[in-house]
């Protein structure tokens, strides 16, 4: 059952109530959230997915927190997820925006005829208002049957009011279609609101009480649908104002002739942020500045007076690649500073409700590529960390689609630290190799994508998005998501990065590095014509991307060569948590495949070019 | 004819959507058959955004393709230049 599996695996006690929000994305749940929970949060990834649940313990009750959904269902991982943690609910807060109504209340007639106690949010009211809606709460109280409280979540306007209401969540008015429908099955599953799932069809939850997923899912949408029509009807009265710059912005953003420039621009203002400030200003106090100028001396010296330096523990805790110096430098003073500036500005997009037009804007373009325009937010995601990417490949609507976005997500995105380290490199050498970098790692994500839309069978599937309106990303909102990913973000880095300044630290010990390269020379010296130290740099990139990159740091390169090393890295194999996350997300068969095939590409891709260049 | 025909600021009536899921999706976003939308900005080349009330949904052109409309001659005319902004549509 799925609320025992909830209870267990979120460390749940048994009795506690569940007080869980749901609603459509976009509609300020998270805000709601935030202003319940105050500032500790657990995040956990959901059981047998990776998406995050956020929840919080408030008294003797616990807040969850769920995906926007436009209902309950499984159409996708998001859905699969929001339905589990909604089935397991005691009390449902319902946050609608008082703008969409018509969109919103089809999540919430089907929570009310799941007959969860519920009450309902009617968040937005000021901006409904704006744009001359207006929205008779008591009668559609009266209809839905639950509270209706109205609220402004960015102002803090009716939270007390919807604490308060808590206490008086029922059940609402259910579809008078479905007294008929739901008896017999309800008797069978102990449960009204799993009994309406099998109903509408919903193959997971008729596995787990081994019935046979019922076919009534459309007529019971379509009657929904009525009812919810009926209702704004009654209680949404609008007047003709309200125009905004919103609209005409959200139009150019989504056609070519002015979103291109526009899309451009945002990218230009996020490489300044990310690429510029805080990789190169922000990163060199942090990293030259407080870590290689203060910290390592400070630990070299105290460590070195108990263990010497050249002793092997000395070497692996102190040395090159030691634990306590690189690992802790690495961490704290490069990848720190640019997670957070990439989280921030991702959230802040995340936030403005610019992602979903971008999709429509590039839709065109991915299409040729095997995905659709959703599938730019795992890319976009990917110049973050492509681990976490590969796992939001999962949104993706088709396995093809999964299959393909992972492969590119693998071979021809770098990841922020990578691209930290490489954006430093590049700056060095001038705009013409930057220009010459981006335009090769650019052909080879398209080439890949083309031919593997070609190869793969099948068809990319069709965009179906809801575009929601735009608006000013909230900073509370924002530094708090940014909060949560970065530290889950550094958790899981921290013992990855210790093993792999481990494992190089032993290889280094025991001479195996110098064999290593030796061995290795005929790739590197040979055939892409660089140092044999670089070969380090390489297997520093098994462990992390960005590792490898780093390696590359302080060799002697000319231009030529650090241009062929750069994009040679770049596609180089991903890391062992992107590789693992592959494995996990694909499979082993898949992953066996893909591994080979990218490390031979960057080998064959990197040596061309330098036959070419050098 | 089909969605993607459509041209920015028509007004249409679905009449067929494809497959089960499909509909499914449709319905919560209350573009089921039997609906009156807008389409309010075709991306060359790609999705139709289409409008009902003040929700704005994108639609692939794939999709589109397989959509059938029959266009409706201003069922409710579009005076306000307000409200015209507000849908996002062209100036008359």
């Amino acid at each position: 059952m799925a609320c025992h599996d909830l209870n267990y695996e979120l460390k749940i006690p048994p009795g506690a109530r569940k007080i869980v929000l749901a609603g459509n994305p976009n509609v300020g749940k998270s805000v709601f959230f935030n202003a319940f929970t105050g500032l500790y949060v657990d995040v956990s990834n959901f059981p047998g997915t990776t998406l995050e649940i956020s929840y919080a313990q408030v008294g003797n009750d616990y807040v969850l927190d769920t995906p926007g959904v436009y209902g309950v269902s499984s159409f996708n991982e998001e859905e699969k997820v929001a339905r589990d943690v909604i089935l397991a609910a005691d009390v449902i807060i319902n946050v609608v925006d008082a703008v969409h109504l018509d969109r919103d209340l089809f999540l919430t007639q089907q929570i009310i005829d799941m007959g969860i106690p519920m009450i309902v949010a009617l968040n937005m009211i000021d901006e409904a208002a704006r744009k001359g809606i207006k929205i008779d709460v008591q009668k559609l109280e009266e209809l839905l049957g639950v509270p209706v409280i109205p609220t402004v979540a960015i102002k803090k306007q009716g939270f007390e009011e919807v604490r308060k209401a808590v206490a008086y969540a029922r059940k609402g008015n259910s579809l008078s279609e479905l007294e008929e429908m739901l008896p017999l099955l309800e008797k069978k599953t102990h449960s009204r609101a799993e009994a309406l799932l099998i109903l509408e069809g919903d193959p997971f939850v008729a596995a787990r009480h081994r019935v046979k997923p019922m076919d009534r899912q459309e007529e019971i949408y379509l009657a929904r649908r009525r009812r919810v029509d009926t209702i704004v009807a009654a209680v949404v009265r609008e007047t003709n104002t309200g125009a905004s710059i919103g609209t005409r912005l959200s139009r150019w953003m989504m056609l070519p002739l002015t979103g291109i420039p526009l899309l451009v621009l945002t990218l230009l203002i996020l490489y300044e942020f990310i690429g510029v400030f805080v990789a190169q200003t922000v990163v060199s106090i942090t990293e030259e500045g407080i870590m290689q100028g203060y910290y390592e001396p400070f630990i070299r010296n105290l460590i070195g007076a108990i263990i010497p330096p050249s002793s092997i523990i000395g070497t692996l805790l102190i040395g090159e690649f030691g634990i306590l110096t690189m690992t802790v430098t690495y961490i704290l003073g490069l990848l720190l500073p640019l997670v957070l500036g990439f989280y921030l500005s991702l959230s802040a997009l995340e936030d403005s409700g610019y992602l979903p037009r971008i999709a429509v804007l590039v839709d065109r373009v991915l299409m040729r590529l095997g995905l659709n325009g959703r599938g730019i937010i795992p890319i976009i995601l990917g110049f973050g960390c492509v681990t976490a990417a590969t796992i939001t490949t999962r949104l993706l609507s088709t396995p093809r689609e999964r299959r393909i976005a992972t492969f590119l997500l693998a071979m021809a995105i770098p990841c922020s630290a990578q691209l930290a380290v490489i954006t430093s490199m590049l700056s060095r050498l001038g705009p013409a190799y930057i220009f010459l970098y981006v335009f090769l790692v650019t052909s080879i994500l398209v080439l890949a994508g083309t031919a593997l839309n070609l190869i793969l069978p099948g068809k990319p599937s069709d965009l179906l998005i809801d575009v929601p309106p735009l608006r000013l990303p909230q900073p509370v909102n924002v530094l708090k998501k940014t909060a949560t990913r970065t530290r889950n973000f550094i958790q899981e880095a921290t013992p990855l990065f210790a093993g792999g300044a481990l494992f190089i630290g032993i290889l280094q010990v025991t001479g195996l590095l110098n064999t290593l390269q030796n061995w290795l020379s005929p790739i590197t010296v040979s055939w892409l014509q660089l140092p044999k130290e670089t070969a380090t740099a390489f297997i520093m990139g098994f462990v992390r991307r960005d590792f490898g990159a780093a390696g590359l740091y302080n060799l002697s390169l000319t231009p030529a060569q650090a241009l062929v090393s750069l994009v040679t890295i770049t596609i180089f194999v991903p890391c062992i948590a992107s590789a693992l996350v592959i494995f996990k997300e694909r499979g082993w068969r898949e992953g066996i495949i893909v591994w080979p095939a990218i490390l031979f590409l960057a080998f064959l891709i990197g040596g061309l070019l330098s036959q070419i260049l050098i | 004819m089909t969605l993607d025909e459509a041209r920015e600021g028509q007004h249409c009536r679905i009449l067929s959507l494809p497959g089960k899921d499909i509909r499914a999706q449709a319905i919560r976003f209350g573009i089921n058959e039997g609906e009156f939308i807008t389409c309010t900005a075709v991306i060359p080349g790609g999705p139709i955004i289409v409008a009902k009330n003040r929700q704005e949904i994108a639609i692939g052109r794939g999709l589109a393709k397989k959509i059938t409309v029959e266009p409706i001659t201003n069922p409710h005319p579009v005076k306000f230049p307000a409200r015209r902004r507000a849908y996002g549509l062209p100036r008359p």
